[in-house]
């Protein structure tokens, strides 16, 4: 076939094309991932039982603010790298940004604290089940993630891997954090990330075979 | 400066044909793609040089790719960018398919507008699409063949095909993007 035969063919036909489609599959995935992520909460581990007053804590808002930030952050991040020749610009800094003020609160809880309390502090109480049960909540939104991208047209596989897992991990955590009792900064500093770091790894492994088009 | 200055109008002319074809105005689309696949020529010969024989396969494979991805434009994106980041990833991917880097005679990054150069003159594209097509399951090649070949109605394809609307619909845009990835590993087994 000429490449001329090709033009004709490609543009013969053709209707008009949905906008926003790039949106509009996130939002799906999104919001299925979110969905899917409760529903295992809700069926392997419940909310925490006193959910009520943890409503009141300012601590407990932190929390939700920090991995929300991080959701937000790897979505525009994943929007991004779906449509070819965009420019990441200052999301990579807006990524960083929760983390670093999570770990100078964490610091600062650190060094105020007694001797004896700081390793209380850092482990809590579930340091041992929380990044792999963050990691399970992340399963559902990772798949319908990288159905939502695999649709679109990354060209940075690896980056666009990683990204779609953060952004699963962010949203699983999202759900974890109803469950999970700890309220500490350098616990959630360290093993909240290193939960979401989970599917992150995993997406960057699996992007280059499963993203490419 | 002049070529600057015709850089940009070449961008805002092919843009405007691809938010028109985007719309649905097909005489708009093919115009856009018919003057892209020059520009896309010239790009690629350039970065190909010592592969002359490859271009016109990766100005096909980045044409098909330009279509079945169209979804993924902005139109607040300069087109330049967008086009030439799908060519880069084709072309890095033949590349890294045929596992010989050192063929990369040029770097991949200068930045050059789609109307430094354009190169209208097709060669013989050694892989035959046509050929391919003939391969594609009839769920996916009817509708191809009697809508994009023939140039029949969505309406008049779905009946000779004993096909409902929309599993024609369907079957044109999975079966481009199955011709694809028949490109590619076609592509593959050839080394």
């Amino acid at each position: 076939m000429k490449t001329d035969d090709l033009v004709t063919m490609l543009a013969t036909g053709t209707g008009p094309v949905q906008p926003n489609q790039v949106l509009r599959r996130y939002s799906v995935a999104v919001g299925l991932g979110a969905l899917g992520a409760a529903a295992l909460m809700l069926v392997l581990i419940g909310p925490r039982p006193d959910l009520a007053a943890a409503f009141l804590l300012p601590m407990f808002w932190v929390k939700i603010v920090f991995v929300a930030c991080l959701a937000a952050v790897s979505l525009l991040v994943a929007l991004r790298l779906s449509r070819p020749g965009m420019r990441l610009s200052w999301l990579p800094g807006a990524l960083a940004a929760p983390v670093v003020a999570m770990w100078v609160l964490a610091a600062f809880v650190l060094i105020r604290a007694e001797p004896a309390l700081r390793a209380q502090l850092f482990f809590g109480d579930t340091w041992n089940s929380c990044p792999f049960l963050i990691a399970t909540l992340s399963a559902p939104a990772f798949v319908a993630v990288f159905w939502a991208m695999r649709g679109l047209a990354p060209t940075r596989l690896r980056l666009s891997g990683a990204a779609s897992g953060l952004l699963s991990g962010a949203v699983g955590t999202l759900m974890y954090s109803v469950h999970c009792p700890e309220m500490d900064a350098p616990f959630i500093g360290f093993w909240y990330l290193l939960g979401m770091l989970i599917p992150t790894v995993v997406g960057a492994l699996l992007g280059p075979r499963l993203l490419r088009w | 400066m002049e070529e600057a200055s015709q850089g940009r109008r070449t961008e805002e002319r092919l843009r405007q044909l691809l938010i028109r074809g985007l719309a649905g105005d097909a005489h708009a689309y093919r115009a856009f793609l018919q003057d892209l696949s020059g520009h896309l020529r010239a790009f690629l010969r350039k970065r190909l040089a010592r592969l002359p024989n490859e271009v016109e396969d990766l100005v096909q494979e980045s044409l098909l790719a330009i279509h079945n991805q169209r979804h993924t434009y902005d139109p607040g994106q300069p087109l330049t960018s967008w086009v030439h980041a799908i060519a880069k990833y084709k072309l890095v991917d033949l590349l890294r398919r045929r596992a010989r880097g050192d063929l990369l005679t040029d770097p991949l990054d200068d930045a050059d507008d789609l109307a430094s150069s354009a190169d209208s003159e097709a060669a013989e594209a050694r892989r035959d699409l046509g050929k391919l097509l003939a391969r594609l399951p009839d769920r996916h090649r009817l509708p191809i063949v009697y809508t994009k070949l023939e140039g029949l109605s969505v309406a008049d394809a779905a009946r000779r095909a004993g096909m409902s609307e929309s599993a024609v619909k369907v079957g044109v845009h999975r079966g481009l993007k199955v011709l694809a990835g028949m490109v590619r590993s076609e592509a593959m087994d050839e080394d």
